[in-house]
């Protein structure tokens, strides 16, 4: 076996900005966006892949960044909570979850508010079993979900008014 | 974790040399959605991973006049998207909706699917797939086994498989193929799982440095009735407690050829053969849906804690029955 692993040179787009960094090839995205590039919007949840908190887009998919190795994110454009915003311009999802009382304690909010954006892009105006699908795979622990719903359903109605 | 060298290679014949014929010492990283986790638990400890990721001929769907072929890094949001897999072979698609959210269908692999270790809590914290205790007693019987196999089940390996795809792909006849120090060579599916019967063997005949390149699914079985039906505690973000997928032929209204096959019953993906057989001969109704799915468990033996799942496991067939003659699920 080889001996103890050596650090790697990855370089990827966040939040369309490009980034590059000597970094152990196992790290985690999400310790990556928060510690070396102080990205701290993506929260850490359950570890595991559980609970969608650390959810980012990586090439406009979807995925938990808790369970990403850095190194698979090689020439990829990654985006987090951060970039989600057009400058101060919230993002119509974003307005909505405040303006629905979306929001609470705010761990799952980022990873939720990024699951509803993929959401409208894949399905811009999802029937309520469409919202409910598209984001179970994001847990929270105080809302009870249907101030989060109506955040959505909210958001594609202001996306379709300006339509 | 441990720390652990990686491995990029861009063929199978790269990747093979790196991997080694010692258990433990090296891993293959697809998805990494499972075995990440393994890692962090220290359940795995590979010295060496080896990424498949770049092994472009491991990618893809595509169909010919044999066959529909599945890419073993093919994703399950890809599998679940595919056109003609949600047409023909609902009982597949369902199977891949079902898996946990999206976030984790965007990065799990069908190879993984198949690979993936056990989620027996006895295994995952560190007690072995066989989970006994230094006596040699099983940890499971004698404790919290409520989500054990109640078929497939008389020891030593009490697990249930977890695999959400391989029940369907087996209703399927789907074929395995598998690239190793000698080459590829494919096998039927169902006969690549196998119930441990010792420390020094796996839930699957797959050796340390084989990779699973592709599965393949019978062209002429396009057409044919089949679903699949899942029972969780609750919709989304969890394991089923039991599923159940059919496929049929029919002549008329008449089973001319039936293939059940359980899930997360049992250490295997669970062929119900008697339920298959008794089916045949038979017109799908609630009736003989529900007399299946009493046939399929017929031989169930639950621990102390799992006898529930008997019924849900009936119920699954029934349901699946129901599901493919009313136009798949």
């Amino acid at each position: 076996m080889p001996d103890a692993v050596a650090k790697t040179t990855v370089t990827c787009t966040v939040n369309g900005k490009q980034r590059t960094l000597r970094v152990y090839p196992m790290a985690r995205l999400l310790d990556v966006l928060r510690e070396e590039w102080q990205l701290t919007g993506t929260k850490e949840g359950c570890g595991e892949g559980e609970c969608g908190a650390c959810s980012v887009l990586i090439d406009g998919e979807l995925v938990n960044s808790c369970l990403v190795p850095v190194l698979q994110v090689e020439g990829a454009e990654i985006t987090t909570i951060e970039g989600v915003a057009d400058g101060d311009r919230l993002h119509a999802v974003q307005e909505a979850f405040i303006s629905s009382g979306g929001a609470q304690c705010g761990i799952c909010t980022p990873g939720m508010i990024l699951a509803a954006v993929n959401l409208l892009e894949r399905v811009p105006d999802p029937g309520e079993a469409e919202i409910r699908t598209g984001l179970a795979g994001n847990l929270c622990r105080c809302t009870g979900y249907t101030k989060i719903f109506a955040a959505v359903v909210r958001a594609c109605q202001r996306t379709q008014a300006k339509a | 974790m441990e720390r652990f060298a990686y491995a990029n290679p861009s063929t199978l014949k790269e990747a093979v040399g790196l991997l080694s014929s010692r258990w433990g010492e090296t891993a293959i990283l697809a998805g990494g959605t499972d075995l990440l986790s393994l890692m962090k638990n220290y359940v795995a400890a590979p010295k060496r991973l080896v990424s498949i990721k770049n092994i472009a001929e491991l990618r893809g769907i595509n169909s010919d006049t044999d066959g529909i072929r599945i890419g073993a890094l093919t994703t399950l949001q890809e599998l679940l998207d595919d056109e003609s897999i949600r047409r023909d072979f609902p009982a597949l698609a369902h199977a891949a909706e079902g898996v946990a959210s999206m976030q984790l269908r965007n990065m799990g692999t069908v190879g993984g699917d198949l690979c993936q270790r056990p989620r027996c809590w006895y295994f995952r914290s560190g007690f072995g797939l066989l989970a006994q205790d230094e006596q040699g007693r099983s940890l499971v019987t004698e404790g919290d086994n409520r989500y054990h196999a109640i078929l497939g089940n008389r020891g030593p390996a009490y697990f249930v498989h977890p695999s959400s795809l391989a029940p369907a792909l087996i209703a399927l006849d789907a074929r395995v193929s598998i690239f190793g120090p000698k080459g590829e060579n494919s096998m039927l599916l169902k006969d690549f799982f196998q119930t441990p019967q010792s420390a020094n063997e796996r839930e699957t005949v797959l050796q340390t440095d084989e990779i699973v390149t592709r599965i393949t699914i019978p062209s002429f079985l396009r057409g044919w009735p089949n679903a699949t039906y899942e029972i969780r505690p609750k919709e989304a973000l969890d394991w089923p407690l039991a599923t159940a997928s059919v496929l049929l032929q029919l002549e008329g209204d008449a089973v001319a050829h039936a293939h059940v096959v359980l899930g997360h019953v049992a250490p295997i993906p669970w062929n119900a053969e008697s339920a298959s057989q008794w089916l045949v001969g038979q017109r799908i109704n609630e009736q003989t849906a529900a007399k299946a799915g009493m046939e399929a468990v017929r031989d169930a033996r639950p621990l102390s804690g799992n006898g529930y799942k008997v019924k849900l496991a009936s119920v699954a067939v029934k349901r699946a029955l129901l599901a493919a003659v009313q136009g798949g699920a």
